[in-house]
């Protein structure tokens, strides 16, 4: 057993875990924050994904002790108060989730692929940056369709601040 | 996953002392391939040591000729790096291209080569560029480094520290990923060295790990021309042969790659 101490959302936290315990599970069992999902076993699918010092990660391919002292975001993390996150606007006003199950980690994916592209995102660049993302239900068209429509948007609350 | 102890180091020296101390100790590094390996039990070393946050294990330095990437480097930290863009980059063309965004804020260039998967794309570019492993104990060429599939000379403990590419002339890589992992089906990395030598090195290819090309040498030495590879037959004989593809449609694909990377390099 081990003390990890890490930010997850903005808040301190100390959390006493077995050392093969991986990051998702201490996000999900021990700070009940089941939003981070697991979809897969071999660490392919990217429902997982959060951020992790502003890089978006895979919180399943990641010990819980290598999360120490870094500054942690989940999908929990990312509305302000009772207003969505652009992401999460735009994925709801594009229909870019069926079931719902990947759309956790898609959305994290995709505000760090809004965050290194900027405004130059297109179609194709956002098709290729999510192949480490899998949905099930294949949805993938409306997922694009939201992630550019957020691009914008981010773009639009980025000059407003 | 079976139980462990988890240790991050705090320097190479105190990476070393603490692995020497555990009964069957695994270095960590971006973890992207020893952790799913973990946890479907594969793998259940008693100690593992991160070596992610050695500061000294970061880095990339350009210097003259040789570009200098420390083995605990992100490969998105080599693919954006304008250092790298500017002197190989086919180099940092072939970091953005491991495994999916993700993959690549973790994996690091260190963690690839000590594992040697004999599909990963990095392999392929030391031996391509004839770079130089450097290690807490010694300096291996890259002819000297690779010893077959997961298999490398680093000796128990031996933790790599930095790589050392020498800066060619030309240099491209391209390959043809398999579509589920991101790994190579096959990928070639073609290098003209300022002396004026051509070396090519193929991973995914061979049932012996990353290996050079000799064929594709030949041809290129007598002619840089993608075109040159034309007329060039790469025996299927020692390939790897599995449901993604048989020996002969990888033997095909050294040629289609090594003539695409020719390209590539302009």
């Amino acid at each position: 057993m081990s003390t990890v101490k890490l930010t997850v959302n903005g808040k301190a936290v100390s959390v006493d875990v077995e050392d093969r315990t991986l990051l998702v599970h201490l996000l999900r069992e021990n700070l009940n924050l089941t939003g981070t999902h697991v979809g897969c076993d071999t660490s392919q699918c990217g429902a997982c994904v959060v951020h992790v010092d502003g890089r978006a990660v895979k919180s399943c391919t990641m010990l819980a002790g290598q999360a120490a002292g870094s500054n942690v975001t989940t999908i929990e993390g990312l509305a302000k108060g009772d207003e969505l996150h652009p992401m999460q606007a735009a994925f709801r006003d594009n229909h870019g989730l069926q079931c719902g199950y990947c759309t956790p980690g898609m959305i994290m994916s995709a505000v760090d692929i809004v965050h290194r592209h900027g405004g130059k995102l297109d179609e194709e660049t956002v098709r290729h940056e999510l192949e480490g993302n899998i949905c099930r239900c294949t949805g993938y068209h409306n997922i694009v369709k939201a992630v550019l429509d957020a691009a914008g948007r981010m773009k639009v609350a980025q000059a407003a601040e | 996953m079976y139980e462990t102890n988890y240790h991050r180091a705090s320097s190479v020296a105190d990476a070393a002392a603490t692995f020497a101390k555990g009964a069957e100790s695994k270095f960590l590094a971006g973890g992207q391939t020893l952790l799913p390996v973990m946890k479907q039990r594969l793998a259940a070393p008693s100690d593992v040591i991160d070596l992610s946050k050695v500061q000294e294990m970061i880095g990339i330095e350009v210097s003259g000729d040789t570009v200098t990437i420390k083995a605990a480097t992100p490969h998105y930290d080599v693919a954006q790096s304008d250092a790298v863009k500017k002197a190989i980059p086919a180099l940092a063309n072939l970091a953005s291209g491991i495994g999916d965004p993700a993959v690549r804020y973790r994996g690091t260039i260190g963690g690839s080569l000590a594992n040697n998967d004999p599909a990963a794309d990095y392999p392929a570019a030391v031996l391509a560029l004839g770079a130089v492993v450097k290690t807490n104990k010694r300096s291996i060429a890259a002819e000297d480094f690779f010893k077959g599939l997961f298999s490398t000379a680093l000796e128990d403990g031996e933790i790599i520290t930095a790589v050392s590419f020498p800066v060619p002339a030309k240099a491209g890589y391209a390959k043809f990923p398999n579509p589920a992992s991101r790994f190579a089906l096959t990928g070639v990395f073609v290098a003209k060295t300022k002396s004026g030598d051509v070396r090519v090195a193929a991973t995914g290819a061979s049932q012996s790990g990353v290996m050079r090309v000799a064929p594709i040498e030949q041809a290129l030495k007598a002619n840089w021309a993608a075109s040159a590879l034309d007329s060039v037959t790469i025996p299927a004989s020692g390939l790897l042969a599995d449901i993604h593809g048989s020996a002969d449609y990888r033997a095909n694909l050294v040629k289609v790659m090594g003539q695409r990377a020719v390209t590539a390099a302009g």
